[in-house]
């Protein structure tokens, strides 16, 4: 067991683990984000992604000895944010959410995408969400949902 | 259960290396999901671990010389979106898994891991790639096809770490990637193909084949290669029907869960078929 000290949605966090455990069992047993879902639990899925500095990774597969001063954004630290807020309505207002277990993953996803590249075309969006599975919409909801959000959010500069 | 180590700096990775043998654990795409247990529970390693991904001192790329230098740790994705890679490893690497494992997964790791149908590895080969290892001691270095003797296998010593990935530039008149697989993202690949051609006044300057997933190491033949020197389009059409059954002979793939050895060889020689078309215009 190791102190690990990192930053959790803008808090820092000490969690006290063995470095190879999953961030994923840290974040929904340890510290209650539950909205990290675990789906296939080998990087396959995409129910389990968060961010790690910005970057859109499978929590399933990161080891807690990787997370030492990390900086680390599942939905709980997004959902009330505009730019969250922001890509909720627009999944809401398409249909994109049907069963929603793979709705936070999706957020993530797009959230990640959205901050490269704000005005993301059909081919980037569809490259973008390749590693998240949803069983429900048939990704053409979500591909409408992403394109609103994107013009949403320029709409109201989120990106700027 | 396995001892576990977070090294704060890449001496103590390479002192903890020495003491222990422990392996190092850089993205995780692979060895967190081939040792992973139950929710909740630890991945099973049969050996201990060390978490290597962040040492900065192992990432970030740059020139040196006539080379490329890909530091182990540094991100798949980094790669795909730097211009001083050469295009062909930058698509290759832009095919592999989806972006959050290209976030975490290195080219190091994919070469470590020795996957006969690690696609980027195929690319490496035909690159003519050369690995940097590094122990407390030493640092040596070798082409990739030395380093990997066979699926699953390398040379890496025990008390050695890859520190870098070594490509020498290369231009080539025109080049030729394939990756065949069941789906766009994840699917591991049925097979891969990779050629350069290089022509000067009309004839073969320079020809490199590489071939992944049809054999227990990625296939590619300095024999072959240097009979088609000098050829001009003549020549390499009276020569191409010998030349594609010398390939096939090399062609060895197996049956498994993606595919069977019939369609991986019959697809191979379709691609190096259309490689060879390639080469013609080129000559033309």
């Amino acid at each position: 067991m190791q102190h690990i000290t990192f930053i959790l949605n803008g808090e820092k966090q000490v969690v006290n683990a063995d470095p190879s455990s999953r961030l994923l069992d840290i974040l929904r047993d340890t510290l209650g984000m539950t909205a990290v879902k675990e789906g296939c639990g080998e990087g396959e899925c995409g129910a389990c992604s968060v961010l790690k500095d910005g970057k859109l990774v499978n929590s399933c597969i990161v080891p807690m000895g990787s997370v030492q001063g990390a900086e680390i954004t599942t939905l709980e630290g997004l959902r009330d944010t505009a730019e969250g807020e922001n890509i909720i309505s627009a999944y809401s207002d398409s249909g994109a959410v049907q069963c929603g277990f793979c709705t936070p993953g999706m957020v993530m996803a797009a959230a990640a995408l959205l901050r490269e590249n704000p005005e993301p075309d059909e081919q980037e969006i569809r490259e973008a969400l390749s590693g998240n599975l949803c069983r429900c919409t048939g990704y053409n909801l979500l591909v409408k949902g992403v394109t609103l959000a994107s013009e949403r959010g320029k709409e109201k500069g989120i990106w700027q | 259960m396995a001892v576990s180590y977070v090294p704060a700096t890449f001496e103590e990775a390479v002192r903890i290396r020495r003491e222990t043998g422990a392996v190092p654990v850089a993205g995780g795409t692979d060895l967190m999901v081939r040792y992973r247990s139950p929710a909740g529970t630890l991945p099973d390693f049969p050996w201990p671990v060390m978490f290597i991904s962040g040492l900065k001192e192992m990432k970030g790329l740059f020139l040196e010389g006539v080379e490329l230098v890909i530091k182990a740790g540094t991100e798949l994705a980094v790669i795909e979106h730097s211009e001083i890679v050469h295009p062909v490893l930058r698509e290759a690497v832009r095919q592999m898994a989806a972006p959050a494992l290209r976030n975490l997964g290195t080219l190091s790791g994919n070469i470590c891991n020795a996957s006969p149908a690690g696609d980027a590895v195929c690319v490496l080969y035909a690159l003519g790639a050369e690995v940097e290892l590094t122990s407390s001691s030493r640092m040596r270095r070798m082409p990739i096809e030395h380093f990997i003797t066979g699926p699953g296998r390398t040379v890496l010593k025990g008390d050695e770490l890859m520190t870098a990935v070594r490509i020498p530039l290369h231009s080539e008149s025109a080049s030729f990637y394939r990756k065949v697989g069941t789906r766009k993202a994840n699917a591991l690949s049925k097979l891969s193909c990779t050629g350069f051609i290089t022509v000067t006044e009309n004839r073969i300057a320079d020809m490199r084949l590489a071939l992944g997933a049809v054999g227990p190491v990625v296939v590619r033949s300095a024999e072959l290669e240097s009979q088609c020197i000098g050829m001009d389009l003549n020549h390499f059409r009276n020569y191409k029907p010998d030349l594609r059954k010398q390939f096939a002979e090399r062609v060895k793939p197996i049956d498994d869960q993606r595919s069977t050895a019939e369609y991986r060889k019959e697809t191979t020689l379709n691609l190096i078929d259309e490689f060879f078309m390639l080469i013609e215009k080129e000559l033309s």
